[in-house]
């Protein structure tokens, strides 16, 4: 199944998808939201917990500062309206949970109405951003490993109380590529404000995915069904291929969608029923009376934003504006994080397509020591023709590993530029050596010359040890076949 | 005070702290009488879920070797104290008198445990109460029912009930409770000592088990005015392990206690005093009308004056609590801690454990607030019930514009016959109606005892202030005190306390 | 004893949904005493209706406390022996429990 590949905006031709997720992220505080005990991963079963974490009779949370702080940073970099806010209690029973009730944010969240930009340009509201905590992990026990089946679980409260931001994206994702760009920008931010590590594999990012889909053109919303245990954005894209076509199935054999909470089977390939609406939880929501309300100054605020870095959007406007690309394009250099090292070396006059380029192809593992003067240098040498496209890949290689002078480190590897005589002469020799392909060449059919296109150009590269520049063996070979 | 050698538990809890911090006497022998007069009561009385003996006379050790050693040992200096069993005490049981607790040591202690601890005082015991909290009589209690000491057949009242008998019975001087809806107030009055319910924050509910969270309040027991002054100067003040903290330190209450009421406006509450509320029982409306006769013979000027909301206290009391505590007692699932009750599915065993563990009151209400709570009754319930509060706020600040402090009786009825009013939850429930309204506020009020009832049986007036007005609440109290006819002469274990006494 | 109109406020079926989200399980005897109890008592909250309290603002909290914040460092942690010494059943170091159907919400 190729459904993971699906990229189309119609996962099923004449229906939309239409797509909202929901993200929690756990935030990089030193402390749990309402107690002093550490947020660490891993670490040895029920070691970071206290009284409040454990939910035991009496204790009382009080909110950690820093992640209200982060709270904000993610509000600001998603363009909320930060407020006023109060915490709510949501009740259902379940063992992970140690009071039953989970501290959260409901009617009165810290973040309101702000939107995210995809790499494309295209933006997705976001509908609120709040604080809640986190949950205990139980693990189960004998009878095969499966919930369903006998055997027992085991608690463990380490995760119990870490504080999360949950970030509820409005209904604007059409595709399953829309909504794994969504994840990857938005952990992106998170990871550049310093508010959450943002990894999806060890769970301290996790995605609900609500799916419902209705005709091309038809202005009303269908019925929608929320996926979760998603683990990893190939996961989510699968779900959403496989949520759309069952839907579309049920309303193409005359079926109505139920609305329902379903879960994804990620060894399976598909989703299965965990409720319906009516068997939804009654979470009685209320007040935290525990808690007082948080009313962040119009001066904590304003600091906050001050603080905040260049956020990936920004960087790949800047990067877009100084290359004369778009957005899109400008997108994996921000993404590796080397805007910087790009815009730099652009504005030191190095080429804006070939750095783009290197970056793409050849600086995926890192740039390491590789400033951007010595960019710059390294692309002006290339550019004028000093250095062939490969020679320029090793030096660069060098560059990366050890830093130096580009001209040097070129020298050192007896990379000098080829003398147009000493090419001329090997490119007669070659003709003389192979009349045949020669001839071939120069025949007038295409196909044929691209054929020997090809051969000719190898056996200069390999006479030449890989140090002809291609460009110039391409144009002294129409030279000799036209002259 | 009667002759501290002939009656040793009689005597106040700032007596005893300055006789033991001068070394007139040591902390171990105070510590014996008063052990002495629970081993000789405790069996009829049933103040306490658990006697900590041992623990005491450690302590007790403990203040005396500060003494001899020159050190500071604390304004409750060898006091020894009790401890409603709903505050957490480390590696010491704490049942809420709930079987649902059985086995659960706390892995720390109460904020109010570990100031009394600082201060010097002995914790002699955990006081029995209602189950959570819950109940008006000290009947709800998985441990067995606790019987006012100055009449056995009585309630103590409730649902501090362990505590105020405690006290009353002389077993010890003071004594802490909770208060929700009057479980401080309530009992004092049945009980006839003072109870101080203080203003929502002035001390940290840090380690109280919650009943009710926007409600609950930590206050002393005490058989004088004084002695409930310097037990709330010790406890209280700003705590940053509650967020509901007040963020200022205690208020001084002993040096304002001998300024009087000269000058003060002083308002009877209508709507809670008898003409306009059935069920004030004539004997208590006398006494109230005494006491503030009393007050103003003392220089304040006394009116009647109206606060119309707080007829609406009960009914928005008996949704706001229950609501809170549907959520505060969800915890109790057997998972963490106390009782579980095995089944074969996570699901089962909670609903196994919780419908094993909960007494009938405590279901009852977890019931009623969890309706209050669902889906399509929130806002005629649990939204209009906050809405109230408002109202009650509201109207007490008006009233507050003509008047520093207002008055009531504390409780309908004197202390009522043990089984009189188990049947029907809801004649219960209004006893609390004088005392719900300062809870509803979050406004500090105290139950001061003024002369005895028809029956014999102890009458309290309650004197209701604005937030952080205890330093003016107690004065008044002072007052009443010393103006205060005759009480009941067992209180403080003065007199035998007899089974089957006055109005039997 | 006449006929209470109370009994309407609240079902025998309402209750067993009540308890059924608080986890509770009663008898029939149980379901029935508890409706009419609880049905008191919602009556005498009855009272509330007649209130228009369309321009009142909930109170929440008694105190106009906001913004009570800690510093993000890291406290005293509980001593995992003692608080599993009081815990019903454990095993490796954590709470066991019986298996545990469906999933959180």
């Amino acid at each position: 199944m190729s459904d993971d590949t699906a990229t189309a905006t119609e996962i099923v031709p004449g229906w939309e998808t239409v797509i909202g997720l929901e993200v929690h992220a756990e935030l990089a505080t030193a402390t749990k939201l309402f107690c002093a005990a550490p947020n660490q991963f891993g670490g040895e079963p029920n070691t970071n917990i206290d009284p409040v974490s454990l939910g035991l009779p009496g204790s009382l949370p009080v909110l950690n500062e820093q992640a209200v702080e982060l709270a904000i940073r993610v509000g600001l970099s998603l363009h909320c309206r930060v407020q006023r806010s109060v915490f709510a209690r949501k009740n259902y029973f379940y063992p992970d949970m140690p009071k039953d009730f989970q501290i959260s944010q409901f009617d009165l969240p810290i973040n309101e109405e702000g939107w995210l930009e995809l790499a494309d340009g295209r933006r997705v509201g976001i509908e609120r951003a709040h604080l809640e905590e986190d949950t205990g992990k139980s693990t189960h026990v004998g009878g095969g490993g499966r919930i369903h089946e006998a055997g027992h679980s085991l608690v463990d409260y380490n995760r119990a109380g870490v504080p999360l931001i949950e970030i509820v994206g409005a209904p604007d994702l059409r595709s399953a590529e829309d909504a794994r760009a969504y994840v990857s920008e938005l952990r992106s931010i998170l990871v550049a404000i310093g508010a959450s590590d943002g990894k999806m594999e060890e769970g301290s990012m996790r995605v609900d995915c609500n799916v419902s889909v209705r005709p091309v053109g038809d202005p009303e919303l269908g019925t929608r069904c929320e996926v979760k245990n998603i683990n990893s954005l190939r996961s989510l894209g699968r779900a959403i291929v496989y949520e759309a076509r069952r839907q579309v199935d049920l309303l193409t054999s005359g079926e109505r969608i139920e609305q329902q909470t379903r879960h994804w089977n990620e060894d399976e390939g598909r989703t299965h029923k965990l409720r319906s609406k009516e068997e939804a939880f009654d979470y009685r929501y209320f007040p935290e009376p525990d808690l007082v309300p948080v009313d962040p100054s119009a001066e904590w605020i304003e600091s906050v934003r001050a603080a905040l870095p260049m956020l990936p959007r920004v960087r790949r406007h800047r990067l877009a504006e100084a290359a004369g690309v778009d957005t899109a394009t400008a997108a994996l250099t921000v993404e590796r994080g080397m805007d910087d090292l790009a815009v730099e070396a652009m504005a030191a006059g190095a080429d804006p397509g070939r750095v783009l380029v290197h970056v793409e192809n050849n600086l995926a593992d890192g740039s390491g020591s590789l400033t951007a003067d010595s960019f710059a240098a390294l692309v002006a040498m290339e550019v004028g023709g000093d250095l062939t496209a490969t020679q320029a890949k090793t030096v660069l290689a060098a560059l990366v590993a050890d830093g130096g002078d580009p001209a040097e480190v070129a020298a050192g590897m007896g990379f000098e530029a080829m003398d147009d005589g000493a090419l001329e002469a090997i490119v007669d020799g070659l003709i003389a050596q192979f009349p045949e392909d020669w001839a071939a060449f120069t025949s007038g059919d295409e196909k044929e010359r691209k054929k020997k296109s090809g051969f000719f150009v190898g056996q200069i590269m390999k006479a030449t040890s890989g140090q002809a520049d291609g460009r110039v063996v391409n144009q002294l070979l129409a030279r000799r076949a036209n002259g | 005070m009667s002759d501290p050698v002939d009656n040793p538990s009689a005597t106040t809890a700032l007596d005893l702290a300055a006789d033991i911090r001068s070394g007139a006497r040591s902390a171990r022998s105070v510590l014996e009488e008063h052990l002495a007069t629970i081993e000789a009561r405790e069996d009829e009385v049933h103040a306490f879920n658990l006697v900590l003996a041992d623990e005491a006379r450690a302590a007790a050790d403990a203040v005396d070797a500060r003494v001899a050693g020159g050190q500071d040992p604390g304004p409750l200096a060898g006091v020894p104290v009790a401890l409603k069993d709903n505050m957490c005490t480390r590696g010491v049981p704490t049942t809420c008198s709930s079987r649902i607790l059985e086995g659960w040591r706390p892995p720390y202690d109460a904020t109010v445990v570990e100031r009394l601890a600082a201060a010097g005082a002995v914790v002699v015991g955990k006081t029995n109460l209602d189950e959570f909290a819950m109940g008006s009589s000290t009947e709800n209690s998985a441990f067995g029912v606790t019987r006012n000491p100055l009449d056995l057949t009585k309630v103590p009242g409730g649902s501090s009930g362990g505590s105020a008998a405690a006290v009353a019975a002389g077993f010890t001087p003071v004594a802490l409770g909770s208060d929700t809806g009057g479980s401080i107030r309530q009992p004092a009055a049945l009980c006839g000592v003072v109870g101080v319910k203080p203003t929502y924050g002035a001390v940290s509910r840090y380690g109280l088990v919650a009943f009710a969270s926007s409600l609950d309040q930590i206050g002393p027991f005490s058989r004088t005015v004084a002695d409930s002054a310097l037990m709330l100067e010790v406890i209280g003040g700003h705590d940053r392990r509650d967020s509901t903290s007040i963020p200022e330190p205690a208020p001084d209450l002993r040096s304002v206690l001998d300024r009087g009421v000269e000058g003060l406006r002083i308002g009877i509450i209508e709507e809670l005093s008898g003409d306009g509320l059935e069920g004030i029982a004539v004997d208590v409306r006398a006494r109230l009308h005494e006491a503030a006769a009393a007050l103003e013979a003392a220089g304040a000027t006394v009116a009647t004056t109206s606060v119309p909301s707080t007829v609406y206290g009960l009914s928005a009391y008996y949704v706001v609590a229950p609501a809170e505590a549907s959520s505060n007692l969800a915890r109790y699932d057997g998972v963490r801690f106390g009782l579980r009750v095995d089944a074969p599915t996570s699901g089962d065993m909670h609903t196994a454990t919780r419908t094993a563990g909960f007494g009938d009151e405590v279901k009852r209400r977890i019931m009623l607030g969890t309706y209050a709570l669902s889906a399509g009754y929130y806002d005629a319930y649990y939204g209009k019930s906050q809405k109230v509060r408002t109202l009650i706020v509201e109207d007490f600040a008006r009233a507050y514009q003509d008047f520093d402090l207002l008055l009531s009786p504390t409780a309908p009825t004197t202390a009522f016959p043990i089984g009189a009013k188990t049947a029907d939850p809801m004649t219960m429930y209004l006893n609390d109606v004088c005392t719900i309204p300062s809870n509803l506020a979050g406004h500090p009020s105290m139950s001061v005892p003024f002369g005895v009832g028809d029956d014999g049986m102890p009458v309290g007036v309650q004197v209701l202030a604005p937030a952080t007005g205890e330093p003016t609440m107690f004065r008044a109290a002072a007052v009443l005190e010393a103006a205060a006819p005759p009480g009941h002469p067992a209180v403080g274990g003065t007199a035998t306390g007899s089974a089957g006494g006055a109005g039997a | 004893m006449t006929e209470r109109i109370s009994r309407s406020r609240i079902s025998r079926s309402e209750v067993a949904h009540v308890a059924n989200l608080a986890r509770l399980s009663l008898t029939d005897d149980e379901l029935e005493a508890f409706t009419g109890q609880l049905a008191d008592v919602l009556d005498h909250a009855a009272d509330l209706e007649a209130l228009d309290l369309d321009d009142v603002e909930p109170m929440i909290h008694p105190l106009p406390l906001r913004n009570v914040l800690r510093p993000d460092v890291v406290g005293e942690t509980s001593d995992r022996s003692e608080v599993l010494a009081s815990a019903p059943s454990v095993e490796d170091e954590q709470f066991r429990v019986p298996p545990v159907l469906g999933e959180a919400p």
